[in-house]
């Protein structure tokens, strides 16, 4: 199939940036939508041009490197699935396709399609852990954890830290993201015992960072690759109105 | 060079035990003191961090992602092993042992094998107190599979996500030493170079990725985790920027190589499908217990509708030459035996590189059993067929999905198309007891180093081993370097050594830059991966062999007097990143070769043609070569030279595997 292609290309985060065009011809339906890059990128060096940047890693959907809106969509069309694997089959002979890198003010750009997530690494430094020492740990089995409980956070743990509910978010807002995290540990016994600073820490550190505020309007759960549910947001809310109570009451 | 594998005296189930308890510590006062450097974030480097950190070391951490959470380990699916014999089905440590030894053909070392085994029972203790979401019976008590051909139930899991659970549990502990200031994190940073003072391992030459800029960072020692070095052919399982730079960087400075040549394939994964093809994603072998491999019998069936192709036309080859086991042997010998078909021009799919994993039987078996079930008399065969796709549907219904997302074909219809891919290096940095290198204070764990899976890994141990070598192991046996450099002071990053480390660099990254060819840093990497796979992958033979070496050292002039890498070195450049990862795939690429070449037996992922039974099984020679092949680096115009660990096994018998 032939392609048109409109991607963002900024040099470095000072950069204003624009779209500059590219045809592509030949692209199999087969390919996976990062291979159609790499198929440009190949072409870029052959003319002695700088290809596109853009990460990437496992290609398995897990990693959470890839990251870019595809058309509008971060990770494009499909649903509950990350760039890497997008096939080209999802798109038609002739097509434009318009590709942006993630935007929001905590994550700059750092070049074309990269931009800098570590704002998402310090929100899990401010308390997305339990603490436990190497070596202090009881029995696996000691304590039981309902099979039901265990899949639950299983369901919250699966975020892979991609920030597409960033990128999808009119508010640039980093809820979805957070609470996965604040839920998984919440709902496991292990961590319950933590839940008070760890909500306040995190939530403190996310607005620090500059992510805006939750409006409800769901387009994070929408876009979200892994399909993490909106619900973890109710909860982490609940989690949040406990804490800010109990720790008043503490002065 | 003698290499001391530093094994402690005494029985084998209590020699860890002993000598943990009588090794050199250092004082909580004097650990504040010391600086050490952990390069790699996945299972390994992760858990190292944090505990070295726990313990009051002061710690810098590098990974080349932009989030350590990121690292390769996260793509793991299957699961982690663990001697708990939870099950009650007669597991125990010396069980686990046992299999590893015997899974890897003989050749790991017996001590670290069993040391593995017993602290596999803390992993998932440790791991269960971080919360990570293990499955679990309805009971609550945690819930295990069996795996890869072992004959007990020892495997914990998180649905197919085991790594990524694992490691967000390490990222975790590891991003609270962050928090702490315990441990200082540099994303997005690669180590280039090893620093060695007086003989001693004292820091890292790491490249900035957002800036270009080196930077030289000391400490009293530094622990390599910096995973596999599968992508030296081009295509495999691996996620796109593992890389081998750290460590054959140490092994340029003195650190040996140990047995480079030990590859696994896996048999079951989706084939390449062209040219452009990025990398390889596994399918499950657990498809294997359903699934019947074949081909056609005949060459002009191989581009038919394989439903048009009647049943006497059709070769279920491993059913044929293995009828014991049948589609069940292990990794390495199903890999072979597709390979061998398709060599023979029976390959299916448009590349021919392609084996039929056919799901028909399966399908009928349990349809005709669910329609007796449901007390369907003369159920027809479209009923059969529907019943039996649920039923195929509730066991490998996610693996079916993915399956059909990436090749768009319905696999509840026609066969599954699957071909052997490289997953995991077993070959490594060599390493002692201690998992120290043959440089002083370089030790290496995980993926990166070679010490526990002989010639072929067991399924579900990566992950084990990362996180024994992490967690329990290095924050002890650090301390026996450690416990003599109390009176070190602080190592300066300014001395020549690092000036001079930091200049080589430099010059390696100019000479790229400079070079101002006509051929991409892909390209040369696409031609790499083809030499390594056909001439040292799945099957090698010496003449081969003699022929890659030469085809590896013009493609290496080639890269040096033709390639192009766009930009410069001051900036956010993975082009260049690139080329220098793939620059060093192809020194090692040759070693690998000699390697391969130097060990006249076939044992493992390590098959060599003409070491193998009138049947064409293959065949070790203990006599000769039970022994760890490790590989000085001795100048790039002179050959690398060999030393010998040679291992005893006194608590095993040596015995061939056999599954016909
Ligand atoms: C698809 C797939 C499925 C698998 N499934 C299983 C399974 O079910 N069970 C199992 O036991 N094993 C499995 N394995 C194997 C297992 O995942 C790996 O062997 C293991 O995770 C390796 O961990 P590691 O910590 O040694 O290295 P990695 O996880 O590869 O981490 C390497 C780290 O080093 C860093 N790094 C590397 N080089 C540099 C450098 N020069 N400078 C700075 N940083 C650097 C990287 O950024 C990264 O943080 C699987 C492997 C694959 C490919
Ligand atoms: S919640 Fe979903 S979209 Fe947001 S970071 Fe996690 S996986 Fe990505
Ligand atoms: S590259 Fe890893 S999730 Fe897309």
């Amino acid at each position: 199939m032939k392609l048109t292609l409109k991607i963002w290309r900024q040099t470095n985060a000072n950069d204003k940036g624009s779209f500059e065009t590219y045809n592509l011809d030949n692209i199999s339906t087969d390919m996976s939508f990062l291979e159609m890059l790499d198929v440009l990128n190949e072409q870029l060096v052959t003319e002695k041009k700088f290809p596109v940047s853009f990460e990437h890693d496992c290609r398995e959907g897990i990693c959470g490197a890839c990251s870019m809106v595809i058309n509008g969509q971060p990770h494009g069309p499909m649903k509950g699935t990350t760039t890497c694997q997008l096939h080209m089959r999802s798109f038609n002979d002739g097509d434009t396709i318009v590709i942006e890198p993630f935007r929001s003010r905590a994550f700059p750009v750092i070049r074309d399609l990269v931009v800098d997530r570590s704002a998402f690494d310090r929100i899990i430094q401010a308390g997305g852990y339990i603490s436990v020492n190497t070596g202090q740990a009881q029995d696996g089995n000691a304590i039981p954890i309902e099979k039901d409980t265990a899949l639950a956070a299983f369901d919250s743990a699966t975020c892979i830290g991609c920030g597409a509910c960033v990128a999808a978010c009119p508010n640039a807002s980093a809820m979805l993201f957070t609470s996965a995290k604040v839920s998984h540990l919440a709902k496991l016994p292990q961590g319950e015992v933590e839940s008070t600073k760890r909500v306040l820490g995190m939530v403190n550190q996310m607005d620090q960072e500059g992510f805006g505020k939750c409006s409800n309007t769901g387009a994070c759960e929408a876009e979200c690759p892994k399909e993490i549910s909106i619900e973890n947001i109710a909860l982490m809310n609940r989690e949040y109105l406990k804490a800010s109570i109990s720790s008043d009451k503490m002065g | 060079m003698k290499l001391d594998a530093k094994i402690p005296k005494g029985p084998l189930a209590e020699k860890w035990e002993n000598y943990r308890g009588t090794m050199n510590l250092v004082a909580p006062n004097n650990k504040r003191r010391i600086d050490i450097i952990v390069v790699g974030t996945g299972l390994a480097g992760a858990s190292a961090a944090a505990t070295l950190g726990e313990l009051g070391y002061n710690v810098k951490v590098f990974c080349f992602h932009d989030s350590p959470r990121r690292a390769h380990s996260v793509a793991a699916q299957g699961g982690i092993n663990a001697a708990k014999n939870y099950q009650n089905d007669g597991d125990s440590v010396y069980r686990l042992f046992y299999d590893t030894v015997k899974g890897g053909d003989y050749r790991s070392r017996e001590a670290n094998v069993h040391r593995l085994a017993e602290v596999s029972r803390n992993i998932i203790d440790q791991c269960v107190a971080q919360g990570v979401p293990f499955a679990r019976e309805y009971g609550g008590l945690l819930a295990n599979r069996s795996f890869g051909g072992v004959q007990v139930s020892r495997t914990f899991y998180a649905r197919g996500q085991t790594g990524q659970q694992l490691l967000l549990g390490a990222y975790s502990a590891l991003s609270r030493q962050i928090a702490t200031g315990g441990v200082e994190m540099y994303n997005r940073h690669e180590m280039l170079d090893l620093v060695k003072v007086d003989g001693k391992a004292r820091g890292i030459i790491a490249r900035n990725l957002l800036t270009g800029k080196l930077e030289r960072f000391a400490a009293h020692c530094v622990v390599l985790a910096t995973g596999g070095y599968g992508n030296v052919f081009y295509l495999s399982t691996n996620a796109m920027g593992s890389n081998v730079t750290a460590a054959w960087r140490a092994y340029r400075r003195g650190a040996f190589f140990a047995n480079p040549c030990y590859t696994q394939i896996h048999p079951t994964c989706i084939p390449v499908s062209g040219h452009y093809q990025s990398k390889l994603t596994l399918m499950s072998e657990s498809l294997r217990n359903d699934g019947r491999v074949w081909v056609p019998k005949k060459k002009e069936d191989c581009k038919k509708d394989p439903l048009s192709i009647a049943e006497e036309d059709r070769d279920y080859y491993l059913e044929r030459i293995y009828p014991a086991f049948g589609n069940l042997v292990p990794r390495d010998v199903a890999s072979r035996a597709a390979k061998n078909v398709c060599d023979e021009g029976r390959g299916v799919g448009a590349t021919g590189l392609a084996v039929y994993l056919d799901f028909a039987s399966a399908i009928e078996r349990y349809g005709k059993a669910a329609a007796h079930a449901e007390g369907i008399h003369n159920p027809s065969a479209e009923k059969i067929k529907e019943l039996g796709r649920a039923e195929v549907k509730a066991k490998y219904g996610n693996l079916f999905h993915m399956y059909n997302k990436i090749t768009d074909e319905d696999p509840y219809r026609t066969p599954m198309k699957i071909y052997p891919a490289v997953h995991y290096t077993m070959g490594g940095l060599w390493v002692d007891y201690n998992l120290e290198t043959t440089v002083p204070g370089c030790f290496a764990l995980g993926e990166a180093n070679f010490s526990d899976h002989g010639a072929n890994r067991l399924g579900a141990s990566a992950l084990m081993q990362g996180l024994a070598d992490g967690y329990f192991v290095i924050p002890y046996t650090i301390g026996q370097f450690l416990s003599k450099e109390i009176r070190t002071p602080k190592i300066q990053n300014d001395s020549k050594e690092f000036m001079d480390a930091e200049q080589d660099v430099k010059s390696r990254i100019d000479k790229l830059l400079n070079i101002g060819g006509n051929q991409s840093v892909e390209s040369f990497h696409r031609r790499l991966g083809k030499i390594m796979w056909d001439y040292c992958g799945m099957s090698r033979n010496a003449k081969g062999l003699e022929e890659a070496r030469k085809m590896v050292q013009d493609l290496r002039k080639e890269f040096y007097s033709d390639v192009f890498v766009p930009g410069s070195n001051d900036e956010f450049n993975p082009e260049l990143e690139k080329a220098l990862r793939v620059a060093d795939f192809l020194e090692l690429g040759e070693l690998m070769i000699v390697d391969a070449h130097d060990r006249n037996e076939s044992c493992g992922g390590h098959f060599r043609e003409e070491y193998k039974s009138p049947e064409g099984e293959a065949e070790r020679n203990d006599a000769d070569y039970t022994y760890v092949a490790a590989w000085e680096f001795k100048g790039m115009d002179a050959d690398p030279a060999l030393n010998k660990e040679n291992l005893e096994f006194n608590d095993i018998e040596l015995k061939t595997r056999s599954y016909k």
